[in-house]
This record gives C-alpha cells, sequence and structure tokens, in this order.
C-alpha cells in the first residue's frame, strides 16, 4: 500500500472551524453522540479510502443507524449547501471516498444487517454496508451465493460495489454487479427517498438502475440493495498453463473464447509477478513461464470434464509449454492463491505499489504488454502485471518507494501513461476501480467536452446543487483546461491542491 | 468525435431544425414496432439509411454496427460465427433494425437466463438534442469511466437522443439445447420453474400457454454444455412427466414466442388489448376482471400476456392488482377499436418511492434533450 504520514492541515482554519460548530450542532440532534465524529483523532481514519496517497480531513464524520438518519443528515447537509461524500468500507483504490475539507464524510458501515433471503426468489435484501462475502456465507446452506466477487471482497460492502459496479474474478460469466442487482432504494441528495429498479424484470420509464450503477457516490446516497443469488456450481476445476511468450498467452486467451467457451474465470500473470508470488505462496508455479494462464470452469461434474477437456486442447492448440489441471479443491485454490496474492506480493517487493485498472480489448494484450516494459525503462520503476484476461481488465502494479517523492511523481506519469494507452488501444481509464479523484484527469483524455458536459448533467438531474460527491468522476471544464497545459509544458503534479509526501 | 459523415450531417442537420421549429421528432427505423408506445403523428426521423456493421471480433465478444443495420444483417453475421444475441430480440417483422430493438429494449425467452438488452449494451454513440455528437462507454466488458448512459438507450423509445451507433456483447451459442414439454397448472409450473432456476440446471426458458381453470402446456428450454444439457433431460422430464420434441419444433415454437406468433398472441379482437405483466419471481397466478383466463406466461412466470378489454377501467384494475405485487403493466397491442390516445405505460410515479424520480427523469431528459427534438412521449 501506499504510505503517507503528514496530514494535509485544513485550508483557512477559522472559517472551517466556524462551519465544522454550525455543522455539528445542526446534526447532534438526529444522531446518537456515538455516530457524530469530529474531534481530529476520531476523523483521521477516514481521511482517505484504499488510495492512501490522497487524503484530506473532513469537518466531520456521521455514521446514521437508519435510513431514516441518512435522510435527515441528507436535508440538513442541503439546506446548509456543505457537501457529503458518502463511505462504505473505504477499500476503493480510486479516493472515491475521499473527504472535501469542507464537507461531510457519511459512513454507511453501521448500515450492516441482512434484512431478508429469499431462497424461493433467488434473492436476498442487505443494507449498504453489509460485506460483499457476507452475502454468500449467509446464503452458502441454501446452496446459493452472490455472484460478483472483487479482490477485496471479505471487506468491501455490498454499497460500494453498487457505486463502482465492481467485477472480480468471475464476471466474465456470470457478470458485474449490474447484472446481479435487481433493486437498489438510496436517498437523494434532497433527502427525498427513492427506488430504482424493482424485483420485477424491468420497471417504468427511463432505466435509472443502470445509470445508478458505477455512479461513484455522485447521483445517490445507497440504503438498500436487493441482490440477485445464483445456484453454487457443484464443482470448479482450474486449468494453469505457461506460455513462453506472452503474445502466445493473448492469443491462447482470444482462442478460448473464439472456440465459443466463457470460463468461469480466466486470468494471466507475467512472469515478474509469477517470481514474486511464488516466493510469497509456494504454488508451484513456472518460473520460467513468460505468462501463466488460470482458467477455471465451473458447473455439474459433466460440464466440467467437457469444458476442461474442451479448454486444454485450446491452450495445447496455442503453444502452451505446461498444462496443469486442478486435481481437488485444494489444489484448486493453491493455484489460484497466487493470483490472489499478488497485492501482497507486491508488497513485499517495494515499500510502495500503485494499481492501475484499465480494460482494453483481448486482442491487444501483448501490445499493451510490451508497452508497459518500455515504460519499465523509461520511469526506471519496475511493474508486476496481473490482470483478468478474459474482460481485458488489466492491474499492473507499479513498484516505488513512497518516502521518495520524486519517485510517486514517476509513478504517477507512468501510471497515467497506461492509461492513456489503454484509451490509444480502443480501451478505457479504468474497468472497475472507479474514476475517483485519482484518474480525474485521465477522463479529460478519455472523453471530449460534450461527453463531459452530459456527466455534469446526468448529475445535475439527480443533485442539481452538486453537493453528493462533488468532486469526484468528473472533472470541470477548467480542470481538463488545465490538465491540457499542464501537459504541453510537461510541468506539475496533477493534483496541485493536495498535499504529497 | 466529429460527424464527417454526410448521413450523420444530415440527421444533425434534421435535429437542429426540429429544435429550431419546436417541432418534435419521431425516430423510426424499419417501422416493425410503430405500434409500440405511445403514438404520434410527427415528422420521422428515419435511420434505415446509416446502415451497416462496423466491426465484429468474434473473439472479442462484441459486436458494433450502426442504427439502421437490419437485425438479421447482424444475427446472420453473428450465425457464421457460432455466436449470438442470448437475450433473443424480437423482430417483430422482416425489417426491423439494430437500433430500433435497442430503442424498444424488449428481449426473447432468453431473457430470463442471461438477462435484457441494457446488460449487453457496451457501449453508444448519439446525437443528443442538440445535434452534439457523443459516445459513451465503449466495446470492453467492464468500464466505469463516466456515467453509464449508453444503458439508458434501452427501452428509452427514442425519447432520450438519436442512437447512431452501438456496441453490443454477444455469447456464444450454447453446445447443446433441449426442449421438454409437459401438461402442469400455472401454479404448480411457477412453483417448480423457481425451485429450478434456483439449482445448477441448464434452465435457458419456459413459456406456460393456458386457462387457469385446468392445466395448462408448460414447455422449457435447456441450454449448455452437451454433457449438463444430457444430464438434465432425463431429470427434470421425471419430474414433470415431460417428453422432449424434436429440435425442429422446438425451434419453431420459441421463434413463434419471441415473434408472438402463437394464436395466443395474434387472436385478438376489436376491443381488447394484450397486456404486458412484468412480475417479482415470486407473484402467483393471478385473476383479472373480464379477462378470458388465457394466458401465456414466460421468464418463469415474470413476464405476462394477458388479453382483456381495452378499455381505462379494465387497465387500472389490472395495473391496480400487479402493482400491489411489485409489478408494471403495458398496454402492448390494442385491438382497432380501442382508443389509441389512452396511456400505455404504467407511469412511474404510480410506483412506489418514485415519485422524486419523476423529476429526475424530466432534468435528465432535458440535459439531453433541452429544445424537446425527441419529446414525443412515446415512453412517458
Amino acid at each position: 500500500m501506499i504510505v503517507m504520514n503528514m496530514v494535509t492541515p485544513p485550508p483557512d482554519l477559522a472559517a472551517i472551524s466556524a462551519l465544522q460548530s454550525k455543522l455539528v450542532s445542526a446534526l447532534r440532534p438526529i444522531l446518537p453522540e456515538h455516530a457524530l465524529l469530529w474531534e481530529p483523532e476520531d476523523t483521521i481514519p477516514y481521511e482517505c479510502d484504499g488510495l492512501a496517497a490522497y487524503r484530506r480531513m473532513p469537518l466531520a464524520v456521521a455514521l446514521p443507524e437508519t435510513e431514516e438518519q441518512v435522510a435527515q443528515i441528507l436535508k440538513i447537509c442541503f439546506e446548509m449547501q456543505i457537501p457529503v461524500v458518502p463511505r462504505g468500507s473505504g477499500t476503493g483504490l480510486s479516493g472515491g471516498a475521499m473527504p472535501l475539507s469542507q464537507g461531510l464524510v457519511l459512513s454507511l458501515a453501521k448500515l450492516k444487517k441482512i434484512i431478508s433471503i429469499d431462497p424461493f426468489t433467488r434473492t436476498a435484501v442487505v443494507q449498504p454496508g453489509v460485506r460483499n462475502l457476507a452475502i454468500s456465507e449467509a446464503v452458502g446452506h441454501l446452496g446459493l451465493y452472490y455472484a460478483p466477487d472483487p479482490s477485496s471482497q471479505i471487506a468491501c460492502s455490498i454499497g460500494g460495489n453498487v457505486n463502482e459496479n465492481s467485477g472480480g474474478v468471475h464476471c466474465l460469466k456470470y457478470g458485474l454487479t449490474l447484472h446481479n442487482v435487481l433493486r437498489v432504494r438510496g436517498v437523494l441528495m434532497s433527502g427525498e427517498i427513492v427506488e430504482f429498479g424493482s424485483l420485477a424484470p424491468d420497471s417504468p420509464g427511463l432505466d435509472l438502475l443502470a445509470i445508478m450503477m458505477g455512479s461513484e457516490g455522485m447521483l445517490a446516497v445507497v440504503t438498500e440493495v436487493t441482490v440477485k443469488l445464483v445456484a453454487k456450481p457443484k464443482l470448479a476445476r482450474v486449468i494453469m498453463a505457461s506460455f513462453d511468450d506472452i503474445e502466445k498467452g493473448g492469443n491462447a486467451v482470444a482462442a478460448i473464447i473464439a472456440a465459443g467457451i466463457i470460463p468461469a474465470g480466466l486470468e494471466m500473470m507475467d512472469k515478474a509477478t509469477t517470481r514474486a508470488v511464488e516466493e510469497f505462496v509456494h504454488a508451484g508455479y513456472d518460473l520460467d513461464a513468460a505468462a501463466i494462464l488460470l482458467c477455471e470452469s465451473d458447473g455439474t461434474p459433466e460440464e466440467v470434464a467437457e469444458e476442461i477437456e474442451r479448454m486444454t486442447k485450446v491452450l495445447e492448440h496455442a503453444g502452451a509449454t505446461g498444462i496443469q489441471i486442478s486435481r481437488d479443491e485444494a489444489e484448486r485454490l493453491k493455484f489460484w492463491s497466487g493470483r490472489k496474492n499478488a497485492f501482497p506480493a507486491a508488497g513485499r517487493l517495494a515499500a510502495d505499489y500503485y494499481c492501475m485498472d484499465g480494460t482494453i480489448p483481448r486482442r491487444h494484450i501483448a501490445t499493451l504488454l510490451k508497452r508497459i516494459q518500455g515504460m519499465e525503462v523509461k520511469y526506471g520503476l519496475g511493474c508486476l502485471n496481473v490482470f483478468h484476461a478474459g474482460d481485458g481488465n488489466m492491474h499492473p502494479l507499479i513498484l516505488f518507494n513512497g518516502a521518495d517523492q520524486e519517485e510517486w511523481h514517476r509513478a504517477e506519469e507512468f501510471g497515467t501513461e497506461i492509461l492513456e494507452a489503454c484509451v490509444e488501444l480502443g480501451g478505457t481509464i479504468t474497468g472497475e476501480h472507479g474514476v475517483g479523484i485519482e484518474k480525474i484527469n485521465s477522463m479529460c483524455v478519455q472523453f471530449g467536452e460534450g461527453e463531459r458536459e452530459s456527466f455534469w448533467g446526468v448529475k445535475a438531474a439527480f443533485d442539481p446543487e452538486k453537493l453528493l460527491n462533488p468532486d469526484k468522476a468528473i472533472p470541470t471544464l477548467n480542470r481538463c483546461a488545465e490538465y491540457g497545459r499542464m501537459r504541453i509544458s510537461g510541468g506539475n503534479l496533477p493534483h496541485p491542491e493536495l498535499e504529497r509526501f | 468525435m466529429t460527424a464527417t459523415n454526410p448521413r450523420i450531417s444530415s440527421f444533425r442537420e434534421q435535429i437542429l431544425n426540429a429544435a429550431k421549429n419546436q417541432t418534435p421528432l419521431s425516430i423510426e427505423g424499419g417501422g416493425t414496432k410503430a405500434w409500440y408506445g405511445n403514438p404520434n403523428q410527427l415528422t420521422k426521423l428515419d435511420t434505415l439509411s446509416y446502415s451497416g456493421i462496423l466491426e465484429y471480433q468474434p473473439e472479442e465478444l462484441v459486436i458494433t454496427a450502426c442504427a439502421g443495420t437490419p437485425l438479421k444483417e447482424i444475427e446472420a453475421a453473428l450465425k457464421e460465427k457460432n455466436q449470438v444475441l442470448a437475450f433473443e430480440p424480437p423482430h417483430f417483422g422482416e425489417h426491423a433494425t439494430f437500433g430500433g430493438a435497442i430503442a424498444a429494449g424488449l428481449a426473447g425467452p432468453g431473457r430470463i437466463s442471461v438477462g435484457n438488452f441494457r446488460d449487453f449494451v457496451l457501449g453508444a454513440r448519439i446525437l443528443d438534442g442538440k445535434g452534439q455528437d457523443l459516445s459513451f462507454g465503449g466495446k470492453v466488458m467492464k468500464n466505469v469511466a463516466g456515467y453509464d448512459v449508453s444503458r439508458l438507450l434501452p427501452g428509452s423509445m427514442g425519447t432520450l437522443a438519436l442512437l447512431l451507433e452501438a456496441s453490443v456483447k454477444v455469447l456464444p451459442k450454447p453446445a447443446a439445447t433441449a426442449t421438454l414439454r409437459c401438461q402442469i397448472s400455472q401454479e404448480k409450473a411457477l412453483r417448480i420453474l423457481n425451485e429450478w432456476a434456483g439449482q445448477p440446471l441448464p434452465l435457458s426458458a419456459s413459456c406456460w400457454i393456458g386457462n387457469q381453470d385446468s392445466d395448462g402446456e408448460l414447455t422449457i428450454r435447456l441450454s449448455g454444455a452437451v454433457a449438463a444439457v444430457k444430464a438434465a433431460t432425463p431429470l427434470m422430464s421425471s419430474l414433470v412427466n415431460a417428453y422432449e420434441i424434436t429440435p425442429e419444433e422446438a425451434a419453431i415454437f420459441w421463434n413463434d414466442v419471441r415473434e408472438q406468433k402463437l394464436s395466443a398472441f395474434t387472436s385478438l379482437t376489436g376491443n381488447q388489448t394484450l397486456y404486458r405483466l412484468a412480475l417479482p419471481a415470486a407473484c402467483g397466478p393471478l385473476v383479472f376482471p373480464n379477462s378470458n383466463k388465457d394466458e401465456v406466461l414466460e421468464w418463469h412466470g415474470q413476464q405476462r400476456w394477458v388479453k382483456a378489454p381495452g378499455d381505462e377501467a379494465t387497465f387500472t384494475a389490472i395495473k391496480k392488482i400487479v402493482s400491489s405485487h411489485g409489478g408494471h403493466v403495458t398496454r402492448f397491442k390494442q385491438g382497432s377499436d380501442v382508443d389509441p390516445s389512452l396511456q400505455r405505460f404504467t407511469l412511474l410515479s404510480e410506483q412506489a418511492h418514485s415519485t422524486a424520480l419523476e423529476t429526475v427523469q424530466a432534468r435528465l431528459r432535458s440535459a439531453f434533450d433541452p429544445a424537446g427534438v425527441f419529446a414525443t412521449k412515446r415512453l412517458p
């Protein structure tokens, strides 16, 4: 993780302090004492989310325990024109929950009840603070589970998943949050309670549930989610295939899809990653392979046997130098352990790492990997490449030392160049981590002025006063103009207003 | 992106003129679904001239095409590579277009197992009501850069923007399928379909046709790996005493369901309306006033078709029953004697906790279309 020790002192202390007292006295009557924090020692854990390089202290943090309290808080802030940053588990990797120094952090962490489970209709109604994995754990005895499984699933909350449209290693076959949520209940910035979608297969009017997905806490505060549950497959097996060339590995991915197979998981790791994780997990990875593919099949035993056989043939034909098929559940988990531990393994190689999240068409995987190799030389920094190959979602981990400010600057530039390459190859700057504050400048590259203006139009349709998480995801015209000038002059840091280490 | 294409330039000109003269445009492709939604007599914006598949890479599972491309051209291109639009959008005629299918947002039998049209849309290029050429989303499966505007288009019925091009996810054709049929009451059918849907079985579609007073005909489709279909066929057949029908017969049947060619759909008298009901999975059999009790249930009961008089009182009564179960109703098709000016859809404001969303929806439309170029009210 990116480490930073300095706390940003808020600008204009007197004005901030006056605003803070006003806000705290307005919220006090509606919240229990323990649910409202404003002393710095209490609010400091909220100064950043999973992207610790960007931090700010908020005016206060509210931890409502009911939907009614959420609505009241929003109404008060609306009346006082104080911006609100919603927050789930704080595992986000793009700074989407970074506070505003003149705003309130609204944590949904205490809304963590599973309200109901209905095995007959394969649905569960949960509060936003319920952890992703907790849903599957609660319904496992019914032979059901909640399919999207982002890597942070032990900690991340379903409310956060809705706001990032999270995927996971199985989303090629089972879909994103979008495909697994039927209904979202939430509160608009005005304090009005609304419901997006329904338990029916569609709803009247425009599909507002679709636009809520991945909206990064900028349109409404989620207070309840109805998720779809799916039948747990009887069996899962994974093939681990080695390739002596990245290009061959990339082509193998395309060949599996072209053969009409949608694997339950299709992941790839490059050589640097394999070596780093092997040292960490001792899974018996092929250390000489330029790329390792993990292809999972799930379903009934008959189905799995058929699919494993088909995939094995395709992989052999694509030039795999080694193929191992998991014989039992323990071995399957062992094969996966490296992929699942890529992040901590990166943490052992360098003081810090910076995780990127671009997505590209599958056929360009090898092209991008080769470009990243060039960038490693250019920026003098190492990079581990792990990715959801099945859907072209790359997670390059740039290694750097956060104690060295110049090195962090280089890491950021490195990341920005990767994202621009993703856009150029027909992809996108973020597959599942969100834009947040981190990639807001890259939005100027991916979208033109007209699109960005439309995004502001969407934002204003839900929140005309621009009070809900207003500084995230969508750059202003000025910011993009400024970014353009900076790029030309090769000048300053992307976020001059933020304190850095 | 700039509109150098002369067809796009002419679309833009038409939009700008409409904005200036305050004369809304009714977008039309092949006209195969012209009867769907609230009717209008407005000037047409014809998308047929903007046609063609722009990019299709089978290994990317994505096809990108212009709005005016014939849907059958797209399906033929996919078929050549053994791929499909898994949600089976209905054509309702020879000349159905890609854009029209997206705007209608309808899906066929496969919807219950794979999702609806919006679940498959990855990106779109539009002209908004200001004539701006805008692109949202992309051609990749995972993308959270900016709000997901392209997924607002399916089912928007041309009331938000002019769709120029869209990228849609495709899937491989299932390796095997089998179709089973049995006689069973509606209540039992709904129960067993939901039970099966919660088990690891390759159930991909269902259709129950009949009258609630007696057993109806339940047809189910299994799709998936050869081994999965082979193993599930005897297991599921034995539970409901079903028999397998031939692949030829099955193909005709599922196409007739998708294209509404079954007699249950076509025999509409002058004063009748074919109501489409969208309902939660939990909803059991429903009884409606004045309906002839003949019903078609798809999507394991989540989409139901009921024929009843087309007057407003009947619509209101059906809406009341359906909304008490958490669903909504559409006047899908109308007999020739039914007043065409009656509202075809359940309004957003008639749903629970949706009042504030009416305002949101109005603002959203005006953000894309401030002058009301696409304000046909075809979808309220």
